[in-house]
């Protein structure tokens, strides 16, 4: 994160106390903070803040989303795409149960957003009172930092916390509650954004001696390879990752999130590793001397076994979360800290490298794979289409500009392989927790966020229907989000594993789905389907070339599997090409 | 497998509401059994300190350890092994008044730095410490005496080494 974080400034603060209603006192936390678009429902526990939110609707934009798990992801669409803080606002009971999901996959995908709930009346807590429900206690594990606000005075503290805890260090959810009465409750308000936490450090100071360390093995090494995730992206380290790899000749593949960080087009982006990754990059974590892991977690879906993970290798760990060193892989030599500072003093150290004969071998590798995968995939001569041509067809008409939101399933592990990037800040999915339904919404967000952008969600039959209701969200709003399911009239992944690992039981994944044109255009919608490889382009082009939200389906390919694949518990060299 | 062994972790945390359910959660999370646990002041106004118990190999508890220390609201959290610490534990025991003056009680009790704390006309109380071991045996001697009731606490232990967090908070301050 920025260095200004660490550095102990007590912004300005307003420069009155006044009198003032807690749930007014919110809106101007919020204003203060920067907040300018928020998603939410309304609900019984929470009507004071929607009532301010009324009065204040010039400086804050409400969202209203169609159920508070949209809210979630859209405001976590909102924080991937422009780095800023997401805010989500619901009320007590099932309107923030609703929003965990979003709240778990922000916090295993480091994203910084703060919720806000309602709650029932402080001396109800605990009477199992009309929609009451223990958020701060069902919340705990997936937030970084909650709390319950039972009297308005801590409303201005409790919320500038809540958004520096939120944005630094390793960003995060957090949740605040606060009880009805304190929404009521009058006090003098004065608002002083938090600068610092005595029992937190955000960023560690990076040790100079570790980074000489990573150095000298860097520069020692014959086969070195690096795999980033998104803590580059993240610590806003893009160009020094970049300046890194260049100047010692690295080969760099990339963690799900950190796709897009560097151009997918750069000579030493070698593509993707973990279970649906690049062949190259899987098998030669297996043959490199050197890893060198910048800001990512070594999750078990990167792994494969780690009793057979990169064993031959010293292993670099450059991270800011000190807990993640050596929860995973063991380290040789671990850096602790901000990403961009630590590849800042990384690289004068470094020797100009290049290591031509080693990069041949990713070279040799990715032939390999474009002959038994690629080449099927984006070039196929059966009559179905796949999922790789629509992405392809996709790359070529945005010319890699365009933000691709994707849910999970097959269709992401496609676009993550297959879309073409230019710009970081461009894939925005669901990594760690892989929530289905994640990709609408979170495509209302980021388009929301960054309106100049092209933003395409890519979904499957299965995902989309989970949150499908945001539709209207996009109606509403004239969000110009470009919609694409790729329909294969399965839930494909699990109906892939069930093929190859349930000798082909498909157990409740083919789908009987509805018409996707007609309900698209039941939401207004323009919307086109595409059954054929020769409307594929001109649908593309129709849709990109939409100043409005679009909606397009792709009927592909029924049981089209993707490959390569690591089999679960089986080593990253033991990936498979079909 | 890696050896299990008796880890105490001690965590000096913010004395905010909610900070227990928080830590707990990481145990709960890694399917940890928790052997015993103490919250108290600690010896910096407005910080608590948890004293946990647990069996697990020492790999485990360094991640454990690592996944406790980030939280928000801890200040520091360690691990220590057996011989890093001074620990005790307390524990009560009622027996009924009949068993008052039965010598072989007496005699334990002096050997067990017991006392009795309470004696009323049906029942008294003793109170015990020492390690887990010297309290189990207590158990065992008097239970054949009928137990009316029996608590134990959790472990408090205070470190050998220097734990520093004055300074430390001195340091962020």
């Amino acid at each position: 994160m920025k260095e200004t974080q660490t550095i102990e400034t007590k912004t300005q603060s307003t420069a009155t106390t006044e009198r003032l209603a807690g749930s007014e006192a919110i809106i101007k936390c919020l204003i203060a903070e920067e907040v300018d678009i928020i998603y939410g429902y309304p609900g019984g526990a929470i009507m004071p803040v929607y009532d301010e939110l009324y009065k204040y609707q010039d400086k804050i934009h409400h969202v209203l989303t169609r159920h508070e798990q949209g809210a979630t992801h859209a405001a976590q669409g909102f924080a991937r795409i422009s780095g800023r803080v997401g805010v989500a606002i619901a009320t007590s009971g099932p309107g923030a149960t609703n929003l965990i999901t979003g709240i778990a996959d922000a916090q295993i995908d480091s994203t910084p957003l703060v919720c806000i709930t309602g709650q029932v009346g402080s001396h109800l807590l605990g009477s199992d009172a009309f929609q009451e429900t223990d958020i701060v206690g069902i919340s705990t594990p997936v937030t970084k930092w909650n709390y319950q606000i039972t009297k308005a005075s801590e409303i201005p503290e409790i919320i500038a916390k809540a958004f520096y805890i939120a944005k630094s260090g390793r960003p995060g959810p957090v949740l605040v509650d606060i009880t009805k009465d304190a929404q009521f409750e009058e006090f003098d308000f004065k608002y002083e954004k938090c600068a610092r936490i005595r029992s937190y450090t955000p960023v560690p100071d990076t040790d100079a001696s570790k980074v000489k360390l990573a150095a000298d093995l860097i520069n020692s090494a014959k086969k070195p390879m690096i795999v980033w995730g998104q803590g580059i992206i993240l610590g806003e380290a893009e160009n020094e990752l970049k300046a890194v790899i260049q100047k010692a000749g690295i080969p760099a593949a990339w963690t799900i999130l950190g796709a897009s960080a560097i151009p997918t087009s750069h000579p030493l982006n070698v593509g993707m590793v973990g279970m649906h990754g690049n062949y190259a990059p899987n098998v030669l974590t297996n043959e490199c001397d050197v890893l060198i892991a910048i800001g990512m977690r070594f999750d078990d879906r990167v792994t494969g076994n780690l009793d057979t993970y990169a064993k031959q290798a010293k292993v670099i760990h450059f991270e800011i979360d000190a807990a993640e060193v050596d929860k995973n892989v063991k380290t040789d030599i671990a850096v602790i800290g901000d990403a961009k500072n630590s590849l800042q003093q990384l690289l004068p150290l470094l020797n100009e490298n290049r290591h031509t004969e080693w990069l041949k071998e990713f070279n040799d590798l990715y032939e390999i794979e474009f002959e038994k995968v690629i080449k099927k995939d984006l070039h196929p001569t059966k009559e179905g289409l796949t999922m790789g041509e629509v992405l392809k067809e996709i790359n070529k008409q945005t010319k890699g500009e365009a933000a691709i939101v994707s849910d999970v399933g097959q269709h992401q592990m496609i676009a993550c392989r297959y879309a073409e990037f230019k710009n970081t800040r461009s894939n925005i999915t669901s990594g760690g927790l892989g929530t289905m339904g994640f990709g609408l919404p979170a495509a209302i967000g980021a388009k929301m966020a960054a309106p100049e952008r092209e933003v395409i969600s890519i979904s499957g039959d299965g995902g989309y229907q989970m949150t499908i209701q945001e539709l209207a969200t996009i109606f509403q709003q004239k969000a110009a989000v470009k919609v694409v399911v790729l329909n294969n009239d399965f839930l494909g992944m699990v109906r892939q594993w069930q093929q190859l690992f349930f000798d082909k039981r498909y157990a409740s994944t083919e789908m009987t789905n509805p018409d996707f044109v007609t309900i698209a255009k039941g939401y207004y919608l323009n919307a086109r389907r595409v059954t054929k490889r020769e409307e594929l382009a001109d649908a593309v082009e129709e849709m990109i070339a939409s100043k409005e939200a679009y909606f397009l389906e792709v009927c592909v390919e029924k049981e089209d599997n993707v490959f390569p694949m690591i089999p679960s518990g089986a080593s990253v060299s033991d990936i498979r090409l079909k | 497998m890696e050896e299990k062994q008796n880890f105490t972790i001690s965590v000096y945390t913010e004395n905010n509401v909610g900070v227990l359910n928080r830590l707990s959660a990481i145990f709960l999370k890694r399917h940890i059994n928790i052997e015993s646990m103490i919250v108290s002041k600690s010896e910096i106004d407005g910080v608590y300190r948890f004293t946990f118990v647990v069996i697990i190999p020492k790999t485990l508890v360094r991640k454990v350890v690592g996944q406790l220390d980030k939280q928000i609201e801890v200040i520091k959290a360690y691990y220590h092994t057996e011989d890093e610490i001074i620990y005790h534990e307390t524990a009560l025991f009622k027996i009924s008044s009949k068993h008052l003056y039965d010598e072989s009680i007496q005699k334990r009790m002096k050997f067990r730095r017991a006392h009795i704390i309470s004696i009323t006309e049906n029942y008294f109380v003793i109170e015990a410490s020492g390690f887990k071991k010297d309290i189990d045996n207590m158990y065992e001697k008097l239970k054949p005496y009928g137990l009316l009731q029996f608590v134990r606490s959790g472990r408090i232990a205070i470190t050998r080494p220097k734990m520093a967090i004055s300074e430390l908070l001195q340091e962020i301050n």
